[in-house]
Protein backbone atom coordinates (compact mmCIF):
# COMPACT_ATOMS: atom_id res chain seq x y z
CA UNK A 1 0.00 0.00 0.00
CA UNK A 2 1.34 3.26 -0.83
CA UNK A 3 1.69 5.74 2.28
CA UNK A 4 2.56 9.14 0.67
CA UNK A 5 -0.92 9.93 -0.43
CA UNK A 6 -1.00 8.28 -3.73
CA UNK A 7 -3.95 6.54 -4.17
CA UNK A 8 -4.58 3.37 -6.72
CA UNK A 9 -7.03 4.75 -9.67
CA UNK A 10 -10.25 3.46 -8.67
CA UNK A 11 -11.04 0.61 -9.81
CA UNK A 12 -14.31 -0.16 -11.99
CA UNK A 13 -16.74 -2.64 -11.96
CA UNK A 14 -15.96 -4.00 -15.53
CA UNK A 15 -12.30 -4.42 -14.31
CA UNK A 16 -13.42 -6.06 -11.18
CA UNK A 17 -16.22 -8.65 -13.10
CA UNK A 18 -13.05 -9.36 -15.55
CA UNK A 19 -10.19 -10.04 -12.64
CA UNK A 20 -13.17 -12.25 -11.11
CA UNK A 21 -13.25 -14.22 -14.45
CA UNK A 22 -9.85 -14.51 -15.23
CA UNK A 23 -8.88 -15.29 -11.75
CA UNK A 24 -11.73 -18.36 -11.61
CA UNK A 25 -10.70 -19.43 -15.00
CA UNK A 26 -6.95 -19.49 -13.78
CA UNK A 27 -7.33 -21.91 -10.99
CA UNK A 28 -8.96 -24.22 -13.30
CA UNK A 29 -5.57 -24.54 -15.06
CA UNK A 30 -6.68 -22.88 -18.07
CA UNK A 31 -5.33 -19.98 -18.47
CA UNK A 32 -1.60 -20.40 -19.60
CA UNK A 33 1.29 -18.76 -18.45
CA UNK A 34 1.93 -15.52 -20.89
CA UNK A 35 -1.19 -16.35 -22.79
CA UNK A 36 -2.80 -12.60 -22.10
CA UNK A 37 0.16 -11.24 -22.58
CA UNK A 38 1.60 -12.41 -25.90
CA UNK A 39 -2.35 -12.13 -27.38
CA UNK A 40 -2.12 -8.32 -26.21
CA UNK A 41 1.74 -7.86 -27.20
CA UNK A 42 0.35 -9.80 -31.01
CA UNK A 43 -2.40 -6.94 -31.17
CA UNK A 44 -0.68 -4.23 -29.97
CA UNK A 45 2.14 -4.78 -32.59
CA UNK A 46 2.64 -7.21 -35.32
CA UNK A 47 -0.93 -7.54 -36.40
CA UNK A 48 -2.18 -4.49 -37.69
CA UNK A 49 -3.02 -2.28 -40.81
CA UNK A 50 0.81 -1.95 -41.39
CA UNK A 51 0.22 -5.07 -42.67
CA UNK A 52 -2.56 -4.25 -44.88
CA UNK A 53 -0.32 -0.62 -46.11
CA UNK A 54 1.87 -3.19 -47.16
CA UNK A 55 -0.73 -5.19 -49.38
CA UNK A 56 -2.09 -2.25 -51.03
CA UNK A 57 1.70 -0.58 -51.82
CA UNK A 58 2.55 -3.43 -53.76
CA UNK A 59 -0.90 -3.72 -55.35
CA UNK A 60 -0.19 -0.06 -56.58
CA UNK A 61 3.69 -0.90 -58.00
CA UNK A 62 3.06 -4.35 -59.50
CA UNK A 63 -0.13 -5.11 -61.76
CA UNK A 64 0.67 -8.85 -61.61
CA UNK A 65 0.32 -8.63 -57.77
CA UNK A 66 -3.08 -6.26 -58.09
CA UNK A 67 -4.44 -8.82 -61.07
CA UNK A 68 -3.86 -11.88 -58.55
CA UNK A 69 -5.33 -9.81 -55.64
CA UNK A 70 -8.71 -8.24 -57.25
CA UNK A 71 -8.84 -12.18 -58.99
CA UNK A 72 -8.27 -14.17 -55.58
CA UNK A 73 -7.64 -11.77 -52.21
CA UNK A 74 -6.71 -14.81 -49.70
CA UNK A 75 -3.90 -16.40 -51.91
CA UNK A 76 -2.04 -13.01 -53.09
CA UNK A 77 -2.52 -11.51 -49.19
CA UNK A 78 -0.73 -14.89 -48.41
CA UNK A 79 2.15 -13.95 -50.55
CA UNK A 80 3.09 -11.06 -48.47
CA UNK A 81 3.06 -13.64 -45.20
CA UNK A 82 -0.61 -12.74 -43.86
CA UNK A 83 -3.22 -15.17 -43.33
CA UNK A 84 -4.98 -16.57 -40.25
CA UNK A 85 -8.07 -16.05 -38.03
CA UNK A 86 -10.84 -13.75 -39.77
CA UNK A 87 -8.81 -13.72 -42.72
CA UNK A 88 -9.15 -17.05 -44.30
CA UNK A 89 -11.33 -16.16 -47.05
CA UNK A 90 -10.52 -12.71 -48.10
CA UNK A 91 -11.93 -10.38 -50.79
CA UNK A 92 -10.35 -7.20 -52.31
CA UNK A 93 -12.81 -4.47 -53.54
CA UNK A 94 -11.20 -1.99 -55.75
CA UNK A 95 -12.11 2.00 -54.93
CA UNK A 96 -11.83 3.82 -58.56
CA UNK A 97 -12.61 7.63 -59.44
CA UNK A 98 -16.23 6.51 -60.53
CA UNK A 99 -16.52 3.63 -57.40
CA UNK A 100 -16.40 3.71 -53.64
CA UNK A 101 -16.12 0.89 -51.33
CA UNK A 102 -16.64 0.80 -47.37
CA UNK A 103 -17.16 -2.10 -45.32
CA UNK A 104 -19.32 -2.72 -42.13
CA UNK A 105 -20.12 -5.53 -40.35
CA UNK A 106 -23.88 -4.72 -39.43
CA UNK A 107 -24.46 -7.94 -36.97
CA UNK A 108 -21.28 -8.06 -34.48
CA UNK A 109 -17.85 -7.04 -35.54
CA UNK A 110 -16.43 -8.53 -38.30
CA UNK A 111 -12.83 -7.50 -39.59
CA UNK A 112 -10.03 -8.55 -41.65
CA UNK A 113 -7.24 -9.43 -38.71
CA UNK A 114 -4.68 -10.32 -40.36
CA UNK A 115 -4.36 -7.05 -42.69
CA UNK A 116 -6.42 -4.71 -40.49
CA UNK A 117 -5.89 -5.75 -37.02
CA UNK A 118 -8.34 -5.76 -34.47
CA UNK A 119 -11.28 -3.36 -35.68
CA UNK A 120 -11.36 0.43 -33.64
CA UNK A 121 -14.18 1.15 -30.63
CA UNK A 122 -16.25 3.04 -33.83
CA UNK A 123 -16.44 0.48 -36.35
CA UNK A 124 -18.42 -1.53 -33.46
CA UNK A 125 -20.71 1.02 -32.29
CA UNK A 126 -23.98 0.77 -33.03
CA UNK A 127 -23.95 4.42 -34.84
CA UNK A 128 -22.01 3.15 -37.43
CA UNK A 129 -23.54 -0.35 -38.43
CA UNK A 130 -26.88 1.04 -38.30
CA UNK A 131 -25.81 4.05 -40.76
CA UNK A 132 -23.91 2.68 -42.91
CA UNK A 133 -25.78 0.10 -45.05
CA UNK A 134 -28.86 3.42 -44.97
CA UNK A 135 -27.46 6.76 -45.31
CA UNK A 136 -23.50 5.76 -46.34
CA UNK A 137 -23.39 9.11 -48.65
CA UNK A 138 -24.06 11.24 -45.61
CA UNK A 139 -22.22 8.89 -42.86
CA UNK A 140 -19.22 9.41 -45.34
CA UNK A 141 -19.66 13.11 -45.18
CA UNK A 142 -19.42 13.31 -41.60
CA UNK A 143 -16.47 11.08 -40.87
CA UNK A 144 -14.18 13.50 -43.81
CA UNK A 145 -15.28 11.57 -46.88
CA UNK A 146 -17.54 13.72 -49.19
CA UNK A 147 -18.08 11.99 -52.56
CA UNK A 148 -19.70 13.48 -55.56
CA UNK A 149 -23.28 12.48 -56.13
CA UNK A 150 -22.08 10.49 -59.53
CA UNK A 151 -19.29 8.44 -57.70
CA UNK A 152 -21.29 4.71 -56.71
CA UNK A 153 -21.16 3.63 -53.19
CA UNK A 154 -21.14 0.01 -53.03
CA UNK A 155 -21.10 -1.01 -49.05
CA UNK A 156 -20.11 -4.63 -48.67
CA UNK A 157 -21.81 -5.84 -45.07
CA UNK A 158 -19.32 -9.29 -43.65
CA UNK A 159 -22.17 -11.22 -42.61
CA UNK A 160 -20.90 -14.40 -43.62
CA UNK A 161 -17.16 -16.20 -43.78
CA UNK A 162 -15.87 -13.56 -46.70
CA UNK A 163 -13.90 -10.29 -44.97
CA UNK A 164 -12.88 -7.85 -47.24
CA UNK A 165 -9.94 -4.86 -47.80
CA UNK A 166 -10.88 -1.97 -50.00
CA UNK A 167 -7.76 -1.25 -52.16
CA UNK A 168 -7.76 3.06 -52.14
CA UNK A 169 -6.48 4.92 -55.10
CA UNK A 170 -3.01 5.83 -55.49
CA UNK A 171 -2.91 9.65 -54.60
CA UNK A 172 -1.86 11.70 -57.30
CA UNK A 173 2.11 12.54 -57.53
CA UNK A 174 3.55 9.56 -55.76
CA UNK A 175 4.79 7.84 -59.16
CA UNK A 176 8.42 8.23 -58.24
CA UNK A 177 7.66 7.02 -54.67
CA UNK A 178 8.71 3.24 -53.57
CA UNK A 179 7.28 1.15 -52.22
CA UNK A 180 7.71 0.99 -48.47
CA UNK A 181 7.02 5.22 -48.54
CA UNK A 182 4.17 4.57 -50.48
CA UNK A 183 2.73 1.60 -47.57
CA UNK A 184 3.21 5.17 -45.32
CA UNK A 185 0.75 6.70 -47.22
CA UNK A 186 -1.76 3.96 -46.26
CA UNK A 187 -4.03 4.67 -43.33
CA UNK A 188 -6.52 2.47 -41.73
CA UNK A 189 -9.83 4.44 -42.85
CA UNK A 190 -8.78 3.91 -46.15
CA UNK A 191 -8.77 0.13 -46.42
CA UNK A 192 -12.09 0.29 -44.64
CA UNK A 193 -13.26 2.92 -47.49
CA UNK A 194 -13.88 6.10 -44.66
CA UNK A 195 -11.61 8.16 -46.06
CA UNK A 196 -9.79 8.69 -49.35
CA UNK A 197 -5.72 8.97 -49.98
CA UNK B 1 -33.80 -13.51 -30.15
CA UNK B 2 -32.85 -13.80 -33.59
CA UNK B 3 -34.62 -9.84 -33.97
CA UNK B 4 -32.14 -8.86 -31.47
CA UNK B 5 -30.83 -5.40 -30.29
CA UNK B 6 -27.59 -6.89 -32.14
CA UNK B 7 -28.98 -6.52 -35.69
CA UNK B 8 -28.58 -3.10 -36.11
CA UNK B 9 -28.67 -2.29 -39.91
CA UNK B 10 -30.96 1.25 -41.07
CA UNK B 11 -31.82 1.50 -37.47
CA UNK B 12 -32.47 5.36 -36.51
CA UNK B 13 -31.83 7.82 -34.36
CA UNK B 14 -27.73 7.06 -33.27
CA UNK B 15 -26.33 10.34 -34.40
CA UNK B 16 -22.79 10.84 -35.63
CA UNK B 17 -19.86 8.10 -35.81
CA UNK B 18 -17.74 8.80 -32.82
CA UNK B 19 -14.73 8.41 -35.08
CA UNK B 20 -11.47 8.77 -34.40
CA UNK B 21 -8.34 8.02 -36.96
CA UNK B 22 -6.22 6.69 -34.44
CA UNK B 23 -7.25 4.41 -31.95
CA UNK B 24 -5.13 1.95 -29.90
CA UNK B 25 -5.78 -1.65 -29.85
CA UNK B 26 -6.76 -1.97 -26.43
CA UNK B 27 -7.67 1.16 -24.69
CA UNK B 28 -7.00 -0.39 -21.05
CA UNK B 29 -5.45 -3.91 -19.92
CA UNK B 30 -8.93 -5.17 -19.08
CA UNK B 31 -10.06 -4.89 -22.64
CA UNK B 32 -6.69 -7.23 -23.67
CA UNK B 33 -8.02 -9.42 -20.94
CA UNK B 34 -11.66 -9.56 -21.88
CA UNK B 35 -10.52 -10.63 -25.53
CA UNK B 36 -7.63 -13.20 -24.20
CA UNK B 37 -10.39 -15.10 -21.70
CA UNK B 38 -12.88 -15.43 -24.67
CA UNK B 39 -10.10 -17.22 -26.36
CA UNK B 40 -9.69 -19.25 -23.17
CA UNK B 41 -13.35 -20.23 -23.10
CA UNK B 42 -13.82 -20.69 -26.40
CA UNK B 43 -10.94 -23.27 -26.18
CA UNK B 44 -11.78 -25.07 -23.34
CA UNK B 45 -15.21 -26.00 -24.09
CA UNK B 46 -15.35 -25.92 -28.27
CA UNK B 47 -17.68 -23.15 -28.88
CA UNK B 48 -18.56 -22.29 -32.69
CA UNK B 49 -18.51 -18.89 -34.05
CA UNK B 50 -22.50 -19.47 -34.37
CA UNK B 51 -22.56 -20.33 -30.34
CA UNK B 52 -20.35 -17.64 -29.41
CA UNK B 53 -22.01 -14.37 -31.62
CA UNK B 54 -25.66 -15.69 -30.18
CA UNK B 55 -24.03 -15.32 -26.30
CA UNK B 56 -23.64 -11.88 -26.98
CA UNK B 57 -26.62 -11.31 -29.02
CA UNK B 58 -28.51 -12.71 -26.17
CA UNK B 59 -27.26 -9.86 -23.83
CA UNK B 60 -30.27 -7.85 -22.24
CA UNK B 61 -30.70 -4.73 -25.14
CA UNK B 62 -29.88 -1.67 -22.85
CA UNK B 63 -26.72 -3.22 -22.18
CA UNK B 64 -25.42 -3.84 -25.12
CA UNK B 65 -26.27 -0.42 -26.20
CA UNK B 66 -24.57 0.87 -23.44
CA UNK B 67 -21.71 -1.17 -23.13
CA UNK B 68 -18.52 -1.12 -25.06
CA UNK B 69 -17.76 -3.96 -27.51
CA UNK B 70 -15.08 -5.69 -25.04
CA UNK B 71 -17.39 -6.00 -22.15
CA UNK B 72 -19.51 -7.34 -24.84
CA UNK B 73 -17.06 -10.22 -24.95
CA UNK B 74 -16.26 -10.31 -21.55
CA UNK B 75 -20.53 -11.03 -21.05
CA UNK B 76 -20.11 -13.53 -23.56
CA UNK B 77 -17.37 -14.97 -21.91
CA UNK B 78 -18.55 -15.49 -18.64
CA UNK B 79 -21.89 -16.81 -20.18
CA UNK B 80 -20.56 -19.41 -21.92
CA UNK B 81 -18.20 -20.47 -18.79
CA UNK B 82 -21.27 -20.66 -17.06
CA UNK B 83 -23.56 -22.47 -19.20
CA UNK B 84 -20.64 -25.16 -20.23
CA UNK B 85 -20.29 -25.36 -16.40
CA UNK B 86 -16.13 -23.73 -16.02
CA UNK B 87 -17.74 -21.81 -13.21
CA UNK B 88 -20.63 -20.85 -11.72
CA UNK B 89 -22.73 -17.14 -11.45
CA UNK B 90 -22.59 -17.18 -7.78
CA UNK B 91 -18.57 -17.65 -8.00
CA UNK B 92 -18.49 -14.68 -10.20
CA UNK B 93 -20.34 -12.68 -8.88
CA UNK B 94 -18.43 -13.12 -5.07
CA UNK B 95 -15.11 -12.85 -6.57
CA UNK B 96 -16.40 -9.56 -8.38
CA UNK B 97 -17.89 -8.13 -5.62
CA UNK B 98 -21.27 -7.04 -7.36
CA UNK B 99 -23.97 -7.98 -9.77
CA UNK B 100 -22.60 -9.38 -12.78
CA UNK B 101 -24.54 -9.39 -16.07
CA UNK B 102 -24.73 -12.05 -18.29
CA UNK B 103 -27.11 -12.54 -21.47
CA UNK B 104 -30.74 -13.78 -21.24
CA UNK B 105 -31.39 -17.51 -22.22
CA UNK B 106 -31.12 -19.19 -25.37
CA UNK B 107 -34.95 -19.36 -26.58
CA UNK B 108 -34.52 -21.92 -29.69
CA UNK B 109 -34.47 -25.75 -29.29
CA UNK B 110 -31.24 -27.58 -30.18
CA UNK B 111 -30.66 -28.85 -33.61
CA UNK B 112 -30.80 -32.31 -33.75
CA UNK B 113 -31.91 -33.14 -37.59
CA UNK B 114 -30.07 -30.27 -39.52
CA UNK B 115 -31.17 -31.68 -42.85
CA UNK B 116 -28.51 -32.76 -45.81
CA UNK B 117 -25.48 -30.85 -46.84
CA UNK B 118 -26.01 -28.94 -49.93
CA UNK B 119 -23.74 -29.43 -52.01
CA UNK B 120 -24.62 -27.82 -55.44
CA UNK B 121 -24.96 -24.01 -55.38
CA UNK B 122 -28.91 -23.19 -56.35
CA UNK B 123 -27.89 -19.71 -57.50
CA UNK B 124 -25.45 -18.42 -60.20
CA UNK B 125 -23.77 -15.08 -61.04
CA UNK B 126 -26.47 -12.61 -61.99
CA UNK B 127 -29.72 -14.50 -60.64
CA UNK B 128 -32.09 -12.51 -59.23
CA UNK B 129 -32.83 -14.24 -55.62
CA UNK B 130 -35.53 -12.87 -52.87
CA UNK B 131 -34.59 -13.12 -48.90
CA UNK B 132 -36.71 -15.24 -47.16
CA UNK B 133 -39.33 -13.47 -45.12
CA UNK B 134 -39.20 -15.51 -41.57
CA UNK B 135 -38.02 -14.95 -38.01
CA UNK B 136 -36.81 -17.83 -36.21
CA UNK B 137 -35.93 -18.39 -32.75
CA UNK B 138 -32.14 -18.64 -32.81
CA UNK B 139 -29.10 -16.99 -34.30
CA UNK B 140 -29.42 -16.32 -38.03
CA UNK B 141 -26.64 -14.47 -39.86
CA UNK B 142 -29.69 -13.18 -42.77
CA UNK B 143 -29.75 -9.36 -41.60
CA UNK B 144 -33.50 -7.91 -40.78
CA UNK B 145 -33.18 -5.33 -43.26
CA UNK B 146 -32.28 -7.56 -45.99
CA UNK B 147 -35.72 -9.87 -44.77
CA UNK B 148 -38.12 -10.27 -48.15
CA UNK B 149 -36.03 -8.04 -50.44
CA UNK B 150 -34.84 -9.08 -54.24
CA UNK B 151 -30.82 -8.49 -54.96
CA UNK B 152 -29.06 -9.90 -57.25
CA UNK B 153 -26.12 -12.60 -56.78
CA UNK B 154 -22.48 -11.26 -57.51
CA UNK B 155 -20.03 -13.87 -56.10
CA UNK B 156 -20.82 -17.43 -54.75
CA UNK B 157 -18.06 -17.92 -51.73
CA UNK B 158 -18.14 -21.71 -51.53
CA UNK B 159 -19.49 -23.86 -48.92
CA UNK B 160 -19.48 -23.30 -45.59
CA UNK B 161 -21.79 -24.52 -42.29
CA UNK B 162 -24.75 -22.63 -41.64
CA UNK B 163 -24.44 -20.48 -38.16
CA UNK B 164 -28.41 -21.06 -37.88
CA UNK B 165 -27.57 -24.67 -37.32
CA UNK B 166 -24.09 -24.54 -35.23
CA UNK B 167 -25.62 -21.71 -32.74
CA UNK B 168 -27.39 -24.47 -31.44
CA UNK B 169 -25.66 -27.85 -30.94
CA UNK B 170 -22.73 -30.17 -32.33
CA UNK B 171 -25.13 -30.85 -35.09
CA UNK B 172 -24.11 -29.08 -38.41
CA UNK B 173 -25.40 -28.03 -42.26
CA UNK B 174 -23.00 -26.89 -44.85
CA UNK B 175 -24.26 -24.63 -47.81
CA UNK B 176 -23.61 -22.64 -50.42
CA UNK B 177 -22.80 -18.78 -49.55
CA UNK B 178 -23.63 -15.95 -51.89
CA UNK B 179 -23.13 -12.18 -52.00
CA UNK B 180 -25.83 -10.37 -53.26
CA UNK B 181 -26.13 -7.06 -54.09
CA UNK B 182 -29.47 -4.52 -53.06
CA UNK B 183 -30.17 -1.14 -54.65
CA UNK B 184 -30.22 0.56 -51.51
CA UNK B 185 -33.00 2.84 -53.12
CA UNK B 186 -35.40 -0.72 -53.05
CA UNK B 187 -34.14 -1.12 -49.21
CA UNK B 188 -35.09 1.80 -48.24
CA UNK B 189 -37.74 3.57 -50.20
CA UNK B 190 -36.13 6.97 -50.39
CA UNK B 191 -35.06 7.31 -53.93
CA UNK B 192 -30.94 7.68 -53.33
CA UNK B 193 -29.05 7.05 -56.67
CA UNK B 194 -25.95 5.19 -56.96
CA UNK B 195 -25.65 3.15 -53.81
CA UNK B 196 -25.90 -0.36 -53.45
CA UNK B 197 -25.89 -2.58 -50.06
CA UNK B 198 -24.21 -6.12 -50.48
CA UNK B 199 -25.07 -8.86 -47.98
CA UNK B 200 -23.12 -12.03 -47.88
CA UNK B 201 -25.89 -14.91 -47.31
CA UNK B 202 -26.18 -18.72 -47.09
CA UNK B 203 -28.20 -20.61 -49.67
CA UNK B 204 -31.29 -21.43 -47.31
CA UNK B 205 -31.87 -17.63 -46.48
CA UNK B 206 -32.64 -17.09 -50.49
CA UNK B 207 -35.37 -17.97 -52.73
CA UNK B 208 -35.31 -17.34 -56.81
CA UNK B 209 -37.16 -14.02 -57.54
Amino acid sequence: MSTGGHHPAPVSPVEQRVAALEALLAERGLVPEGFIEEITRRYESEIGPMNGAQVVARAWVDPGYRQRLLAEGTGAIAELGFGGAEGGHMVVVENTAAVHNVIVCTLCSCYPWPVLGLPPAWYKDPAYRARMVREPRVVLAEMGCPLRDDVEIRVWDSSAEVRYLVLPQRPPGTEDMPEAELAGLVTRDSMIGVARL
Amino acid sequence: MVDGIHDLGGMQGFGPVGHSPAEPAFHDRWEAVARALLVVVGNAVDVSGGEFRHSIERMDPGHYLTSSYYEHWLTAAATLAIEHGLVTRSELEARAGGRFPLSGPVLAPLVTDPGPDVDEPRFGVGDRVRVREWHPAGHTRCPRYVRGKAGVVVRMDGIYSVPDVEAHGSARRHEPTYSVRFDAADLWRDGQHGVSVHVDLWDSYLERS
